[in-house]
């Protein structure tokens, strides 16, 4: 299960509206590299996966992937919610308005809605650690590309922030990789079926 | 300890805890990060005490007192919930 806290894993306080930039940022909200694909990806994995460390290594990074979902969702939300309908239109933002107001929706930054097909649950755990290292480069690179795009520090501190995350999850999956090898391999050296495995 | 100074005490020790808990996920045997995780566990849980006593629950299984206190805002998305942390001029 889980427990809800009501703080956010990292400040977000926007002073300045600007709908071209939540455009953008949402994609790590509802996009093929974003929060909701992560979280998702690594929570349905978490079922099949091998070895307590990778387990827990799939779990609390999951969770920790809806902290970060929530993150976007406040940015997106504060650097929209005070936008008048000019800056929306001059932002091009005028389609999203049209179907969402000023709502948070999982799309990606072309306005495509999330789709589970950006996620992989393939019951390898070899394949679905390097899927997940993958992704975590994946939603590195995409920060970098938001961080370009931006130029408000309100708006790059909490970008940096989750750009440094994704390097640390993805040294954390190739240790579970490196550790879920070695498992595998020793079990078809001793066929030793250990309890739960 | 104003409110905002509390909460931004009370985030960095959690952040740690976060960041200790996936490294101890992998590197199992080593005491002195749980040594370090023990130690920050213990300081952010008297700060959530101290923060939870001035300023309400931080999560909804909490003793309340009569009004209901948990729905009570700022939620943490609305921007007046957050704290400004110091941070070095833009070059």
């Amino acid at each position: 299960m889980w427990m809800y806290e009501k703080k956010l894993e990292y400040p977000i306080k926007i002073k300045h509206p600007n709908p071209k930039m939540a455009k953008a940022i949402i994609t790590q909200y509802g996009g093929p590299d974003g929060e909701l694909a992560a979280s998702l990806r690594y929570l349905s994995q978490r079922f099949s996966m091998v070895t307590p460390q990778a387990r827990a290594t799939l779990n609390d990074i999951g969770t920790e992937e809806l902290a970060h979902l929530e993150m976007v969702g406040t940015m997106v939300r504060q650097l929209t919610e005070k936008a008048s309908i000019d800056q929306i239109k001059a932002a091009g933002m005028d389609a999203y308005y049209a179907d969402h107001d000023k709502a948070v929706y999982p799309v990606n930054a072309a306005g495509v809605p999330f789709t589970a097909a950006y996620i992989q649950s393939k019951g390898d755990p070899v394949t679905d650690l390097t899927e997940d290292m993958a992704a975590e480069q994946k939603a590195r690179s995409t920060y970098e590309w938001l961080i370009n795009l931006a130029d408000d520090p309100d708006v790059i501190e909490p970008l940096k922030f989750l750009r440094e995350r994704e390097v640390v999850h993805f040294q954390r999956f190739g240790e579970a990789l490196v550790i879920v090898q070695d498992f595998l391999n020793r079990k078809h050296a001793w066929a030793v079926k250990l309890p739960c495995d | 300890m104003n409110r905002d100074d509390l909460l931004r005490e009370l985030t960095a020790l959690d952040f740690v805890a976060v960041d200790l808990n996936l490294y101890l996920n992998t590197h199992p045997m080593d005491c002195e990060a749980i040594q370090e995780f023990n130690r920050v566990i213990h300081k952010a849980g008297q700060l959530r005490d101290m923060y939870e006593k001035a300023y309400g629950p931080l999560t909804a299984n909490r003793s309340s007192e009569c009004p209901w206190q948990w729905f009570e805002d700022p939620w943490p998305w609305q921007s007046c919930f957050n704290f400004y942390l110091p941070r070095e001029e833009c070059r």
